[in-house]
């Protein structure tokens, strides 16, 4: 029988395999294209792994476990560089950031650096009954939340967030309703992110903003800003449900075959720079969660002076794929 | 040990297009007129694909089955709405078979005491 420990180091040695695919920088190279940074703009803030939740398709592995959570002299060093680098937004997430100590502390120094600052919740680290002080302080300071909802359906989402996860998200999005968020013209801002419950592509964003948005408004009464549809990503507890269940080629075929390039261009990674809970920088959470750093060198928060350089160079790896198969990106 | 052969194969659904090798003309018509189907109308993508495999099931082709499953919970349905349209083709099949004994009651009506 196969050990989680034995099947981790299983996935690991098979991580590096390409599965069938041709390398995502040899694509780049025979379509004729560069991934360059352009002006970045946006500074994700990933606080840690540490999360109540073990999602199916976490590609941070994140979870209960999880030790790895951003500490207050990092925290320090983290709002240093977005003061000294004029960021428009600035993307806090985890794990579930709720969870570490020192959100609070993020949210408010990192409030008057930015335009806009995000908070990727999972609803129910943010709704576990502990935290009315933490939706005080995202609604004074007009914090925009990007709730994962994968699902209108009860058992698509509990099959990929676990048991019961459905019916708490629908209970704190309504509460979230009820603080004014999600509604037009409150100024506080509720975007949902639906992730694909298996080895499948997310639909048409459009149409599928219009049926959340019509079913969510008919069942629930719920409201809310926009949805983004964004595919998984090949990596981390979502890869290797893929290898456990059969689907690692198949699904790799199809974002590869799905190749866009006219979406490289619009990739996240072009403007955005994304730290860790330890302080070394990457060009996405998808690069940090492979350890692949920032256009391949190991440099820390504290040695930046402002945002990466335009042109720069990016570091990719195949799970890049997700971010071009279509217009799918996150 | 030896692959069994069947009659179905996954691999050959890619290769759906090959039929157009000896008659282009026929194929190509066909091709284009399935993708204008499938498109956006009065009816979504997601619709459409439901009512896809509905039929799928009631003309019993694997193949079909496969490729609109996938459709399916790529265009947003979820598991529950997939088996809710298979039971409306179920029914759909069924009823006819159940209407056709008022036939079956009329004749034995007429040939009985």
């Amino acid at each position: 029988m196969l050990t989680e420990q034995t099947l981790h180091e299983k996935v690991t040695i098979s991580s590096e395999d390409t599965v069938g695919v041709p390398r995502f920088s040899l694509t780049l190279s025979g379509h004729g294209l560069k991934l360059n940074r352009a002006r970045t703009h946006t500074l994700q803030v990933n606080v840690g792994f540490l999360c109540n939740q073990t999602c199916r398709h976490c590609h941070l592995n994140a979870g209960p476990a999880r030790k790895e959570n951003m500490e207050s002299g990092i925290v320090d060093q983290v709002v240093s560089y977005a003061r000294r680098s004029r960021f428009e937004t600035i993307d806090i997430t985890g794990g579930a950031p709720e969870l570490n100590p020192n959100i609070g502390r993020l949210i408010q120094e990192m409030s008057p650096l930015a335009s806009r600052l995000m908070l990727r919740s999972n609803l129910s680290a943010l709704n576990d009954g502990n935290r009315d002080h933490l939706f005080d302080l995202l609604k004074y300071y007009r914090v925009i939340i990007v709730a994962s909802f994968p699902s209108l359906n009860e058992f698509q989402t509990d099959s990929q967030r676990g048991d019961g996860i459905f019916k708490i998200s629908i209970h704190a999005l309504k509460k979230l309703n009820a603080m004014g968020y999600g509604h037009q013209g409150s100024g506080l801002e509720l975007n949902l992110v639906s992730n694909p419950t298996g080895a499948f592509l997310p639909p048409e964003q459009v149409e599928a903003e219009k049926r959340f948005r019509q079913v969510l408004k008919d069942k629930w009464g719920i409201v809310f800003n926009q949805l983004f549809n964004f595919a998984n990503v090949p990596l981390g507890r979502y890869r290797r449900w893929l290898i456990k269940s059969g689907n690692l080629e198949k699904y790799m075929k199809k974002l590869s075959s799905g190749f866009n390039p006219c979406s490289v261009q619009g990739v996240m990674c072009r403007t955005m720079v994304s730290v860790s809970w330890d302080g070394f920088l990457y060009d996405c959470d998808f690069n940090l969660a492979k350890g692949l750093f920032m256009g391949g060198r190991k440099i820390h928060v504290s040695e930046m002076s402002g945002p990466p350089e335009p042109d720069s160079h990016i570091a990719t790896a195949d799970h890049c794929y997700t971010c071009t198969a279509g217009t799918w990106f996150t | 040990m030896k692959k069994m052969e069947t009659y179905y194969n996954p691999e050959d659904l890619p290769k759906f297009e090959e039929i157009g090798k000896q008659v282009p003309e026929l194929a190509k018509k066909f091709f284009e007129y399935y993708g204008a189907v499938f498109a956006q109308g009065e009816l979504t993508e997601r619709e459409k694909a439901l009512i896809a495999l509905a039929v799928a099931h009631a003309v019993q082709c694997p193949y079909c089955i496969d490729a609109y499953t996938q459709a399916c919970l790529e265009k947003g349905s979820n598991l529950a709405e997939m088996t809710e349209a298979i039971h409306v083709v179920t029914a759909i099949r069924g009823g006819p078979s159940l209407v056709h004994g008022i036939q079956m009651r009329n004749i034995a009506e007429k040939l009985s005491m």
